[in-house]
């Protein structure tokens, strides 16, 4: 049965990598749920973490071609393993007096900070797994949340000081 | 200090440090600093063909013909339409995993981006299609750039990498370092297999009773065929190839069985849907290969021996995956595999294999001496006619393809140049071009049907040019014969846009000054052949043959592998008047 995947890739940091990947989903018709990129504490290399929609028996071969691309150095499928996986929302919604109070309380049981404030709107920031925002969205109720942006999950595996490991795509399974 | 040199010199210094002594190419306006410097480099040898997409497949076939001896092709085109054109060729060398260094100009950096006269963004266009490419802004960047190339094209799974060459990174001037050693860090093809996965494989075999051995391409480019040869003899493990691992065993040994899938035996195909235990080496269960997959090989569990961990599970569920360089696992598994003896087995698939030569249509030709000359036979004879002499066959796609992999007895590895994944027509002519260039002392043989061949017949001008010791069949029907077969079996014989209006092949020749025969009878093909080969250089022989005979046995896509349609009990219908006068 489809479910999300979650994979952290380290690639070269070098011009089209993103695309390198990108192009892969498409073609090989994956379905991105989510994608992020950013730097790394060494500047040769970036990592992305990426959310897939697949099958089990799917899921090692979308790990082995991503190993394929000359420009990925390391994939782990983190699906499965101990980590820490955190997501940032910006949520914009309709704050007219007297729903202010309870946008505030709700807010603070999620433990989410008002970033931003006008007389007719009220902007929270959160962060947390991707369950946590969906619930605060899902609290906020859809008529009064304006506009929403998430990164998409990042994810780090618990514990171990080797990080990356180094063995190819399925040849690690 | 290192010697200072314009970023085209360089390119041609990095080529001939990596063993480049041909190049196929065309030129053109974005390429020229790399043309003008190629004058000062005689010992490399410049093909030029008539059509990029030539070049691409002369590339292509040079390095698969020549795989035994590390060689890789390139190619060579200018920016934008010379790139385009490239395409076909790029995505066939892709699909069948050659190893190819594509080399396209590009526009000076200052205008990448711009649309400029001749611009394409062929790092875009070639992503999908090639196993790695490379945008050069900069001269001093070429030599690492054409060292990371080869090194990407021709090892782990080899295949097509292309440079794309700004004008400005050929024109300015830089010093030559080429370096010592290839640093890519996320580049490391699996070498080899896991213990525990050897041991498991070892286990799987020792308890099989009817083992079967499916030789890929893998076998050929990893070298593997004395490992072959030494596994399937040592557990007495029959061998079926696909198309493109024709010649990993010869196959006239007794273990070796002949071509699997869509248009294999049907002796083959049987032996292995009964069998159970497949050890796929170097082959990727595609789907002209397998039939219907839920019905593939049901008894069968799997070894599958692979380069590519991508390859593992794509398309048939595997029980053990051996992953690393074919040549090293077999070496590895090896002194582990039991010897073992299966007589019943074997006796079963000779059973299979007599059925199958009863049905067979050239033995059923020719015992009755009668009816039109077909295709099939033609090989045949050209078998019969070069057994022994070490030749290469290069085909396009299509009938003429499967009666070549079919009757042409391949006796060993490397002699059969085909299209397999990409299946691109007209492939025969300019591969040709690329295995004669490789191989100036053996007879290269191209097979071709009349569509395939007017796609890229342009080619014989280069063939003359070269001086290349190519022979020419076209196997005249007067239809897209695949297609027509098609249309046949699943359109109830509703043809389409199939029937050709050919040009008089031997007058085309001629306008080459290739000489050239036209054959239509049976007894005027030995004669035919010998003039073929007493002439040194290109020849074309076309040969009308039935516009309605079909390629048997068949597995159409939805049938599991064993439901074939076999060879017909009586010879196909044929009138001649509708071909005979088809062409001028």
């Amino acid at each position: 049965m489809a479910m999300p995947h979650t994979f952290v890739v380290l690639v070269e940091n070098k011009p089209g990598v993103l695309n390198r990947v990108a192009s892969l989903f498409r073609r090989r018709n994956y379905n991105i749920h989510s994608l992020n990129v950013g730097t790394t504490q060494d500047p040769r290399v970036s990592r992305m973490t990426l959310v897939v929609n697949t099958t089990p028996e799917k899921a090692p071969l979308i790990e082995a071609n991503l190993y394929k691309l000359v420009n990925v150095i390391d994939v782990q499928d983190v699906t499965d393993r101990p980590a820490v996986r955190r997501e940032l929302a910006l949520i914009k919604v309709r704050a007219r007096q007297g729903m202010r109070t309870e946008i505030i309380n709700l807010a603070s049981v999620f433990r989410a900070n008002i970033v931003d404030a006008t007389p007719e709107t009220m902007t929270i920031e959160v962060t947390g797994t991707p369950e946590k925002i969906d619930s605060l969205i899902e609290m906020l109720g859809a008529a009064d949340v304006v506009e929403v942006v998430r990164t998409g999950v990042l994810a780090m595996t618990r514990g171990t000081i080797e990080g990356a490991r180094h063995l190819p795509g399925a040849g690690g399974r | 200090m290192p010697p200072q040199m314009t970023g085209a010199q360089m390119l041609w210094e990095s080529l001939i440090r990596e063993g480049v002594d041909v190049v196929f190419g065309y030129p053109g306006g974005s390429i020229m600093p790399v043309y003008d410097a190629l004058l000062d480099y005689p010992q490399v040898r410049h093909v030029l063909t008539r059509h990029e997409q030539g070049a691409a497949h002369a590339a292509d076939a040079y390095a698969r013909t020549l795989r035994d001896q590390g060689k890789v092709g390139v190619a060579m085109a200018t920016s934008g339409p010379g790139a385009t054109n490239l395409t076909t060729g790029i995505a066939n060398a892709f699909m069948d995993s050659s190893p190819v260094v594509f080399i396209t100009g590009q526009v000076s950096a200052e205008y990448l981006g711009t649309d400029a006269f001749q611009e394409i963004d062929v790092t875009g266009i070639s992503l999908p299609i090639t196993k790695h490419n490379f945008l050069v802004t900069r001269a001093e960047d070429i030599p690492r750039v054409v060292r990371e190339a080869f090194h990407i094209a021709r090892t782990g799974r080899p295949g097509p990498v292309l440079i794309d060459l700004c004008k400005n990174a050929q024109n300015d001037t830089a010093p030559f370092v080429w370096p010592t050693e290839v640093r890519l860090p996320g580049y490391r093809p699996p070498q080899r297999a896991d213990e525990d996965a050897l041991a498991e494989a070892t286990r799987l075999l020792a308890e099989a009773q009817r083992p079967v051995i499916l030789a890929g391409q893998g076998v050929l480019m990893s070298g593997a065929m004395p490992e072959l040869r030494a596994l399937a003899e040592k557990a007495d493990i029959p061998v079926a190839m696909t198309l493109l691992g024709l010649g990993a065993l010869p196959l006239e040994h007794h273990l070796a069985l002949g071509m699997m899938g869509m248009h294999g035996e049907y002796f083959v195909n049987m032996a292995i849907q009964h069998a159970d235990l497949l050890i796929a080496l170097g082959m990727r269960f595609d789907d002209r290969v397998t039939g219907k997959l839920e019905a593939y090989a049901p008894q069968a569990r799997k070894i599958h021996v692979e380069v590519d961990p991508a390859e593992i599970g794509k398309n048939v569920p595997v029980d053990v995956a051996l992953l690393g360089d074919l040549k090293t696992v077999l070496r590895q598994w090896l002194p582990r595999v039991a010897e073992a003896r299966r007589p019943a087995w074997r006796e079963q698939i000779a059973a299979w294999r007599a059925d199958t030569q009863e049905h067979d249509v050239v033995h059923k030709t020719r015992r009755n001496g009668k009816g039109p000359l077909r295709g099939p036979e033609v090989i045949q004879r050209l078998w019969e006619t070069t057994a022994g002499q070490d030749v290469i066959i290069a085909t396009g796609v299509g009938q003429h393809q499967m009666w070549a992999a079919q009757y042409y007895r391949f006796p060993q590895p490397y002699r059969l140049v085909t299209s397999g994944g990409l299946g691109t027509m007209g492939f025969g002519l300019p591969a040709g071009v690329g295995a004669a260039v490789a191989h100036p002392d053996k007879e290269v043989w191209v097979i071709e049907g009349d569509g395939g061949f007017q796609m890229t017949q342009a080619e014989m001008a280069t063939a003359v040019q070269e001086g290349l010791n190519i022979k020419i069949v076209v196997l005249n029907n007067n239809y897209l014969g695949m297609v027509r077969q098609w249309q046949e079996l699943f359109y109830d014989r509703r043809y389409s846009a199939v029937l050709l209006h050919n040009p008089d092949f031997v007058k085309l020749a001629d306008a080459h000054g290739i000489p050239a025969r036209r054959v239509t009878e049976r007894r005027e093909v030995d004669a035919a052949f010998a003039f073929a080969r007493q002439h040194q250089g290109p020849v074309l022989l076309e040969f009308r043959v039935p516009p309605e005979d079909n390629v048997f046995p068949m597995v159409t896509t939805s049938d599991p592998l064993h439901e074939m349609i076999r060879r017909p009990e009586e010879e196909p219908h044929v009138e001649r008047s509708d071909w005979a006068g088809a062409a001028p």
